[in-house]
């Protein structure tokens, strides 16, 4: 366990009476301590570019009452810092009264081990890891122009402090290995990406070969690129892969069920509770209780644990993914989705690792069906404007469909659909769910959080592809 | 208060002394604090309010041609001391790379302009939500505007960079800004725009009035869009838009890109790339400009750079160790650009909306869809079909896409240029781009 004051003039008790009294008025609200260590080492273009070490000391104060949220961060950690920071809430909320609630459930299982995988291993281990990904890139494909490899890992350990002196703790490790690839041939260049990560240590990629894996699938996609036409332009139908692909889900439907959009009117969802989003056998579960998994955690940063919520059942939408904020004023219970990126943020509801669970049919049935179309296998991210619906995400792997067969890749192109429609678009879900393979940051009010996506292949009846060729 | 000059400078020589003391044969050093106060209302009530306090420091260390970094945001000596011995160490084991090095002396900054980057004036959270009432009520005055938030920021920063070659400089800046986001909604759809200010100086920022009206007005015209038809079309990037092509094509000119061959405009010097009419210019000491600097984040002397003139390429932006690398002086861009601009074009907006009977106009694009290694591009695109110059009906979930390579020989620029962002261009037309709809 982490003691985040012991080295300041803060005792316990400080702590404790400042939190109750400056809340003791208002609906919610919480002290948040946080230390980070990371680090972050990257070969590139032959050489280790770079190796960072990062450790980030600090505090988040937050009232709330009624609507209106006051926070307060510094990474001073002092009596006096603590006081300003009560100061500057109690100016905020000092005409807004609340009743505080002293409630949150406390049970849920460990998802990960409270480890340091920053310290597991020698940075010397490391280093030979990313050398060898070179040498064995450069070797295999004289085609190789450019090689980028990296590990990062961290360790965040954050407490949480409610009025009254109850205290919530986690210690979540985080790691992922990435590597780039670019290929030159006849002049033309494309670069191939894939990672692999979780809340776990280093040691499943450093003991055995599991990083050649990665190696020959950025190889793989960046080969598949040079050989690629220009992509179709115009709606179609589209074939998505199992796995990294659910970023579609994440994009087209996560955030708009996520509740302070819907708290607010602004989402395209808003008024859809019960009602039919999508089609017949598509169900969407939002995760955040799978073992150690990137988007996966113990409990939220507002110390609720995080559960399995189901968002979409069989077509029907069922649920929305709440914090407490908008769980209090939408009337309902938090999910264990209140999330912030550190200390630095204030919490909003988002993601965790978001699902769509299979079906019946195969990936060979999918194509089978499809006369003129795109066989989508990965992607790069994705971008959604939550007012509108329409969403976007990029291919990196594609290839084109003609009568039933695959026939030869294409460039990478945007995807663009209407999220609330889209799920009713969809005419076939695959019996082959595959969870991605670790490596998600989700973007929103400018905080990045780890998530994961998983889903089975799909068949979506009409689609926007945005490539060149008319 | 924001922590002034002596204190970060001595911060800066107790880590320098240190890492000498440990044997660093060099070391550079970055302290700084910023002080952030922020407003945050909805739909005409106090919504949030946030006060950030941060301090920061970050580290290299060289041991000859080996380096580490580190950074930490606890300035305490206790915990500093550990953090660069444990940065030596790591510097100690990590190999070593020729082009390792501090900045040539030479090319360090020595004369520091005021560029007159810091307001000293400060907004209390009170008179913030004045102006936030005055804007939402402006930005209301449509029933079909369902929802209005917005928001006021003050900030406050100061640092310092010292290196052990004796640079050692810092300013403070300052920034204020404001910015409003509508929704607005009729029985076909539901959408969102914005406008924002943010100066340097409290004095500058817009008016709320004008402001709010503006994000109101631009979600308005966005209500039932429609879906064009895929084809080759003529498309305008509204002011918002067309910064971010200028932004591509300084991530493609950076010496990173280009010394690992991974841009499309690798091996491009002295050649045609954009059209005859086009100039880019980075100029970093613009007064009051959200992009000035005096020297670059290594202390190396940032000069005005011509880009490109007359469509050719002139200059890459060049660090230390990529210029090593590519056996080229720094021109003080680690970090990237500083003030950068596309010249004006000739023709006015009125004419370039006129220039063609039929034009997509794009205010918004969502998606990363751009390949800096091939110049390929696609994005998903929000906008007005222009028709003789007349904004006909607002069009969403359409792609626009084309190749860096042969939509920069195909801009025209408006004569429209202003200074809002650090990156600007005038409103762009490039002919030819491939739209993807229904």
């Amino acid at each position: 366990m982490c003691n985040f004051f012991n080295k300041s003039d803060l005792t316990r008790k400080d702590v404790d009476e400042i939190v109750s009294d400056t809340l003791k008025n208002c609906d919610d609200g919480e002290l948040y301590f946080e230390n980070s260590k990371s680090e972050s080492i990257v070969l590139d273009d032959n050489k280790i570019k770079s190796s960072n070490y990062t450790s980030d000391l600090g505090f988040g104060f937050r009232a709330i009452s009624n609507e209106v949220v006051a926070y307060s961060h510094s990474n001073e950690i002092s009596k006096d810092s603590l006081k300003n920071s009560a100061k500057s809430l109690q100016s905020t909320l000092k005409s807004i009264k609340g009743t505080y609630n002293h409630e949150i459930p406390k049970t849920n299982n460990k998802f990960y081990d409270a480890i340091n995988p920053i310290e597991q291993k020698t940075l010397d281990s490391k280093l030979e890891v990313l050398n060898k990904v070179n040498d064995y890139l450069r070797k295999k494909d004289s085609t190789v122009k450019q090689v980028t490899a990296s590990f990062s890992g961290e360790q965040k350990s954050i407490e949480i402090i409610r009025s009254g002196g109850e205290s919530l703790t986690d210690v979540r490790p985080l790691i992922r290995f990435n590597v780039s690839v670019m290929l030159e041939k006849n002049g033309r260049k494309e670069t191939g990406v894939y990672g692999i990560g979780g809340r776990q240590s280093y040691d499943d990629y450093l003991n055995n070969d599991n990083w050649k894996n990665v190696c020959e699938e950025a190889l793989r996609i960046a080969s598949i690129n040079l050989d690629s036409k220009p992509a179709p332009a115009g709606e179609m139908k589209v074939v998505l892969g199992p796995g990294w692909p659910a970023i579609l889900i994440h994009e087209a439907i996560g955030h708009g069920l996520e509740g302070d959009f819907n708290r607010k009117k602004t989402s395209a969802f808003h008024n859809l509770m019960g009602q039919k989003v999508a089609s017949e056998g598509v169900t969407i579960v939002d995760d955040g209780t799978i073992d150690k998994r990137r988007g996966s955690l113990t409990i939220d940063d507002e110390g609720t644990p995080t559960e399995r919520t189901v968002l979409i059942e069989n077509g029907i939408l069922k649920n929305f993914m709440q914090d407490r904020l908008n769980a209090r004023l939408m009337n309902t219970r938090s999910t264990g989705s209140g999330r912030r990126e550190s200390y630095k943020h204030i919490v909003l509801p988002r993601m965790r690792n978001t699902m769509m669970l299979s079906g019946k049919n195969t990936q060979d049935e999918m194509i089978k069906s499809v006369d003129k179309g795109i066989f989508a296998v990965s992607f790069g991210g994705g971008q959604v404007d939550i007012t509108s619906g329409k969403f976007v995400f990029n291919c990196t792997e594609a290839y084109e469909i003609n009568n039933g067969k695959i026939g030869s890749p294409i460039k990478g192109a945007t995807l663009i659909g209407d999220g609330p429609s889209i799920l009713k678009e969809v005419s076939m879900v695959g019996n082959d769910m595959m969870m991605d393979p670790g490596i998600g940051t989700c973007g929103k009010a400018g905080q990045g959080v780890p998530v994961g996506v998983a889903q089975p292949s799909i068949l979506i009846d009409k689609m926007t592809v945005g490539g060149t060729k008319l | 208060m924001i922590k002034d000059q002596e204190f970060l400078k001595s911060k800066a020589s107790y880590c320098l002394d240190l890492a000498k003391k440990l044997g660093a044969t060099d070391a550079s050093v970055t302290i700084g604090n910023s002080i952030s106060e922020t407003v945050n209302f909805r739909n005409k009530v106090l919504d949030e309010s946030n006060r950030s306090d941060s301090l920061a420091m970050g580290i290299e260390t060289y041991i000859g041609k080996r380096k580490s970094s580190i950074s930490s945001s606890n300035l305490l000596d206790e915990n500093l001391k550990v953090l660069i011995e444990k940065c030596f160490e790591t510097t100690k084991i990590t190999p070593e790379d020729e082009f390792n090095s501090l900045p040539d002396k030479e090319l360090l900054a020595t004369n520091i302009k005021d560029l007159d980057l810091y307001d000293q004036s400060h907004i209390e959270n009170d008179k913030k939500i004045d102006y936030l009432k005055e804007l939402e009520e402006a930005a209301s005055f449509d029933k079909k505007i369902i929802n209005t938030e917005s928001s006021f920021t003050e900030d406050k920063s100061n640092f310092i960079f010292a290196n052990s070659d004796g640079f050692c400089n810092g300013y403070k800046t300052s920034s204020f800004s404001a910015s409003c986001v509508t929704v607005a909604k009729d029985d076909v759809s539901m959408e969102r725009d914005y406008e924002f200010t943010n100066k340097r100086h409290l004095s500058d920022i817009a008016d709320p009035l004008k402001l709010g009206k503006i994000a109101a007005d631009q979600t308005l015209k966005k209500l039932s869009p429609k879906k064009i038809g895929s084809n080759k079309i003529s498309v305008i990037f509204d002011k918002r838009i067309s910064k971010n092509l200028l932004s591509s094509f300084a991530s493609a000119i950076s010496s990173s890109s280009i010394a690992r061959g991974t841009s499309f405009l690798k091996d491009k010097m002295d050649q045609k790339i954009f059209s005859n009419s086009i100039n880019i210019v980075d100029k970093p000491d613009l007064k009051k400009a959200m992009g000035s600097k005096c020297f670059d984040s290594e202390g190396v002397k940032t000069d005005s750079l011509n880009l490109v003139t007359s469509g050719i390429l002139n200059n890459y932006l060049i660090d230390t160790y990529n210029g090593k690398k590519l056996k080229l002086k720094s021109n003080g861009r680690c970090g990237g650009s500083t003030n950068l601009f596309f010249e004006n074009g000739k023709i006015s907006y009125e004419d370039l909306l006129k220039s063609h009977s039929k034009i997509l106009y794009v205010t918004e694009t969502i998606g990363h869809g751009t390949n800096l290694v091939t110049g390929d591009y696609s994005v998903g695109a929000t906008g007005f079909l222009v028709e003789d110059g007349e904004l006909k009906y607002p069009v969403n979930e359409i792609t626009i896409a084309g190749n860096f390579n042969e939509m920069f020989k195909n801009i025209t620029l408006a004569n429209d240029l202003e200074f809002k962002y650090s990156v600007n261009s005038p409103t762009m037309m490039i002919d030819g781009m491939t739209v993807a709809g229904k």
